[in-house]
């Protein structure tokens, strides 16, 4: 079936299953492999994207539920010397290792402090507990967003 | 320059990570390529009576199926186990066959006993649920507590016994507990854990065959020793038609750095074919197929004097092994295990047993800190419990007991060459406010809570290995590592490391030990791992030693830069090399305004025209630096927790790390590494366990069942380090990388038991364990 999408500022169509997952589509289809996949449960998070303004886990959306949405993956959220300050606080705060959980983890991050709620610590490691990071326990991670949501606001 | 050392440089690599633009191996496309999946088993243990290919491949798109028997006909050997040790007997541990893809017989539940290969994804895997084959279930024996008394799993291999080995003076500790005032019992467990890197191993092989070469992408740790089993044991190809590349690794805590069947097949395959082959291991495949960590039976005794004075530690374990001997699976249990059991004490006697025994259930190797996490969860709980027996303060009692003086000789086998184990406790205990504790507990207790304090002073052995030593005790590889230094006629440098970078922040850290010793921006200096097209035969990261091992490679090779750019600059500047000065960069001829930029004399290296006769042109320096003893980073963790005891949620309400790793290149990621690890420790001592049924079948199989960490989980962590230099590398450096995993469990542990007045709590002390332990149900 034909899917109609704008995918990080570009209309794009494409032919796909109507099974096809959005997250195969995004990563086999349009090569944005900053989308990842690091579970089959939809628990660990890591294919988070934005899909109409809110995060949505990839791999539990089918490529059809987004026929004629907008979808913001990590490559379409800032680039090098052009970062979006979420993605500066990951790294001032050194809130990624392997990077794995990192695109998953942002686009989570950046749900929350849109939502225009005062964040505290303990509201980010509440909102982020679906999004696994092995790594970092955490620690700098809630630092980065509390640091980008500061600077937002 | 110098100035870059100990500063927190923030990660040049972050920026490929926080764009996407990372390039992990399932990120690989390559034109052609096709897709194997596994058929694994459903059974514990099964008699392969027979596999019908022709069910999967008359399947669209199916491309091919093989099987055990096809990559045997290959030519392909056996999974080796690259640690032999030896029983107390003298006998050599017995060593259960693995075939990459099962013959006659699977053994545990995922094991896989074919692939197959299709043009899709999705062909592949309906081609893998399609295929038929008779499998005869066997009685299994999961279970650890009952292994030598339960079905015997392997032909030979008797009570399901690979070794039985020990370490230390038997006669003279049981003459010590003998002689002993108090003695301290302890049984436990060591719950077994799950690794759960979040990127699930994979691989893309690509068969060349022009050249007649297969390059193997994958998810490793150590890309060399993958290139070695491959060839020298399971004979894939020579050694030199073989290329490994590891790229960006999304994480590996150990469970990435052994040999598995998956990409074994999978190059195998692609060369049969010949075509481009990937494969990626879904997360369901990857509970049941990676390798597990931990899973121990200890009972351990530890005798004292009326002071509390230890006199000797006795401990018999009996370690999990899994189905099989994944490839570091013996030494985990053993020389990285039961050599640490003195811990941080001068206890003059200790002897330990160790069982390893098979299971059907999947292998168990090294998972972050691998033995040690063990080995310090024996000493620090056992050393808790006594103060409590004794009715000594916890810390007083592990003053009476601390090494003050080094060098120091352990009763197993170790020698640790420098500490201040006072230092980091006496900061720990300032840090977490143990002084406030008291009140803390009464206010808790005023909100119906109970409130815990524990200790864990933790020694761990990082930095292997001498390669002597480790080969001497059964290592199948030195145990060294390699580290070239290539100046460009513009002197800008491109570092190379056997070293393999999967989330410690190498490519910063190396460049700034490198930018530091030569006196160069660090922007002028590229660093370069995982590949071994690329660099020197190396052994990769494992057991913290990329930057003790590693790291001074880099050094020694920069020091080697250093003296030939004296021969050249000396020759230029009309003096001899000994008059030559280099700092910050520039060599200077001594008593004279000459100098010379590092850049100017790697132009004259390239350009040599006013050039030292005999000296070859170039600059481009290797070492090889193998160490000459383990590095011993140590330190004191304080946990606090709170228990709920109407629902016995255990909530760690602050955790302080205080850790000793000698010098320090960047403390930024040093202390991400000490978050990461802790968590992992909390994790196990709280939330994680690794289940088998009595059947075999893994009951923990998916993220709904594992419990995995969560931010909400965890607090924010105290993290401060004290240095004693390691006295054996240039860098004085000693490793961080387990630290939080190896302290974490037992100062949890100990909180939880100090807030529960009782020592048999097992991990993980989950909330039903918690309640049934305080209602005695």
């Amino acid at each position: 079936m034909n899917v109609s999408m704008v995918v990080n500022g570009e209309a794009c169509e494409i032919e796909a299953a109507p099974n096809a997952l959005l997250v195969d589509v995004l990563r086999q289809t349009l090569r944005l492999t900053g989308v990842h996949v690091g579970c089959d449960t939809s628990q660990c998070g890591a294919c988070t994207v934005r899909m109409n303004g809110r995060a949505v886990k990839a791999c539990t959306v089918l490529a059809a539920q987004a026929d004629g949405s907008e979808v913001t993956t990590i490559e379409g959220l800032g680039a090098p010397g052009a970062l979006h300050p979420l993605q500066a606080a990951f790294q001032e705060t050194h809130g990624l290792q392997c990077g794995f959980c990192t695109p998953g983890m942002i686009m989570s991050a950046l749900d929350l402090i849109e939502s225009g709620e005062r964040l505290d610590e303990a509201k980010v490691r509440a909102g982020l507990d679906g999004n696994f990071c092995r790594c970092t326990g955490y620690h700098n991670i809630v630092k980065a967003v509390l640091l980008a949501a500061g600077a937002n606001a | 320059m110098n100035a870059i050392i100990g500063q927190p440089i923030r990660r040049r690599e972050d920026i490929r990570f926080i764009t996407g633009r990372g390039r992990y191996t399932d990120d690989i496309a390559v034109a052609g390529q096709t897709y194997a999946v596994f058929a694994r088993s459903p059974y514990a243990r099964a008699k392969i009576r027979g596999i019908d290919k022709a069910s999967a491949k008359a399947l669209a798109g199916v491309i091919e199926v093989f099987t055990g028997a096809d990559l045997a006909a290959g030519g392909i050997g056996t999974l080796p186990c690259g640690w032999l040790v030896k029983s107390t007997d003298g006998s050599d541990m017995k060593v259960a066959p693995r075939p990459p893809l099962a013959i006659e017989q699977v053994n545990f539940v995922g094991e896989p006993y074919a692939v197959v290969i299709a043009a899709t994804a999705a062909a592949a895997k309906a081609g893998a649920e399609a295929l038929e084959a008779d499998l005869e279930e066997l009685p299994a024996q999961a279970a650890l507590a009952t292994a030598m008394e339960g079905v015997q799993i392997h032909d030979g291999i008797e009570k399901n016994l690979s070794f039985h080995w020990s370490i230390g003076d038997q006669a003279k500790t049981d003459a010590a507990l003998k002689a002993a005032s108090h003695i301290t019992t302890l049984t436990f467990a060591n719950n077994r854990l799950i690794p759960n890197a979040i990127e699930p191993r994979a691989c893309v092989a690509v068969y060349d065959a022009a050249a007649d070469e297969i390059t193997l992408t994958t998810t490793s740790q150590n890309p060399h020793v993958e290139r070695l089993i491959l060839t020298a044991f399971l004979n894939l190809a020579p050694e030199h038609k073989l290329r490994v590349i590891s790229p960006d690794v999304g994480g590996g805590f150990g469970s990435k750095i052994f040999v598995y069947p998956e990409e074994t097949a999978v190059a195998w395959a692609a060369r049969a074919l010949n075509r481009p082959i990937k494969w990626t291991a879904d997360r369901s495949e990857a509970f049941l197929s990676d390798a597990h960590g931990r899973d121990h039976l200890t009972t351990a005794e530890l005798g004292m004097d009326a002071n509390g004075t230890f006199l000797g530690l006795r401990v018999k374990t009996r370690a999990n092994l899994g189905a099989y001997l994944s490839t570091f699976g013996s030494a985990v249990p053993t020389y990285l295990y039961a050599t640490l059991l003195a811990g941080q004490y001068k206890t003059p006697a200790i002897y330990a047993e160790v069982d390893g025994v098979y299971t059907n259930t999947a292998p168990v190797d090294a998972y972050r800190g691998a033995g040690r996490p063990e080995a310090t969860y024996v000493v620090e709980r056992i050393v808790e419990a006594a103060a409590r027996e004794m009715k000594i303060d916890p810390v007083e009692i592990r003053r009476r007991n601390v090494i003050r003086e080094f060098p120091y000789e352990t009763p197993v086998a170790l020698v640790y060459d420098i500490g201040d184990y006072e230092q980091s406790l006496a900061r720990a205990l300032k840090l977490a406010d143990v002084a406030g504790f008291p009140a803390r507990r009464v206010a808790a207790e005023a909100r119906g809570m109970k409130r815990g304090l524990g200790y864990a002073c933790y020694i761990e052995a990082c930095g292997l290995a001498p390669s002597k030593i480790a080969i001497s005790l059964g290592g199948g590889v030195g145990l060294f590592e390699s580290g070239e230094i290539r100046v460009n006629p513009t002197g800008s440098v491109t570092a190379f490391t056997g070293s393999h970078s999967h989330g410690q922040g190498h490519e910063t850290t190396f460049a700034q030990v490198v930018a530091s010793k030569l006196g160069i921006p660090m922007d002028q200096v590229e660093v370069v791992h995982g590949d071994t097209g690329r660099m020197e035969y190396g052994l990769g990261t494992y057991g913290s030693r990329s930057l003790a091992v590693g790291g001074s490679a880099l050094v020694r090779s920069a020091e080697k830069i250093i003296a030939k750019g004296k021969l050249i600059s000396a020759h230029m500047m009309e003096t001899t090399p000994d008059e030559v000065e280099f700092d910050e960069g520039v060599f200077t001829a001594r008593g004279t305004n000459k100098k010379m930029t590092f850049g100017e004399v790697a132009f004259a290296a390239y350009v040599p025209a006013n050039y030292p006769e005999g000296l070859e042109p170039g600059l481009s320096e290797k070492s090889f630096y193998d160490p000459v003893n383990w590095t011993y980073p140590a330190g004191t963790h304080i946990a606090e927790v709170e228990i709920d005891p109407e629902t016995g949620v255990v909530e760690v309400v602050a955790f302080t790390a205080v850790d000793d790793f000698g010098e320090i290149i960047n403390p930024m990621i040093v202390e991400g590494q000490v978050h990461g690890g802790v968590a992992q420790g909390i994790g196990q001592a709280l939330l994680e366990h690794g289940i088998y049924d009595d059947d075999g079948q893994l009951l923990t199989g998916s993220y709904m069942d594992y419990a995995m960490p969560r931010a909400d989980d965890l607090p924010s962590f105290k993290v401060e380090t004290t240095v004693t230099p390691c006295t054996h590398n240039p860098l004085g450096a000693k490793g961080c990388g387990e630290a939080g995993a190896i302290g974490a469990p037992a100062a949890v542990m100990n909180a939880v038991t100090d807030a529960l007045g009782r020592e048999d709590v097992a991990m993980p002390a989950t909330p039903e364990r918690v309640w049934r332990a305080l209602q005695g149900v």
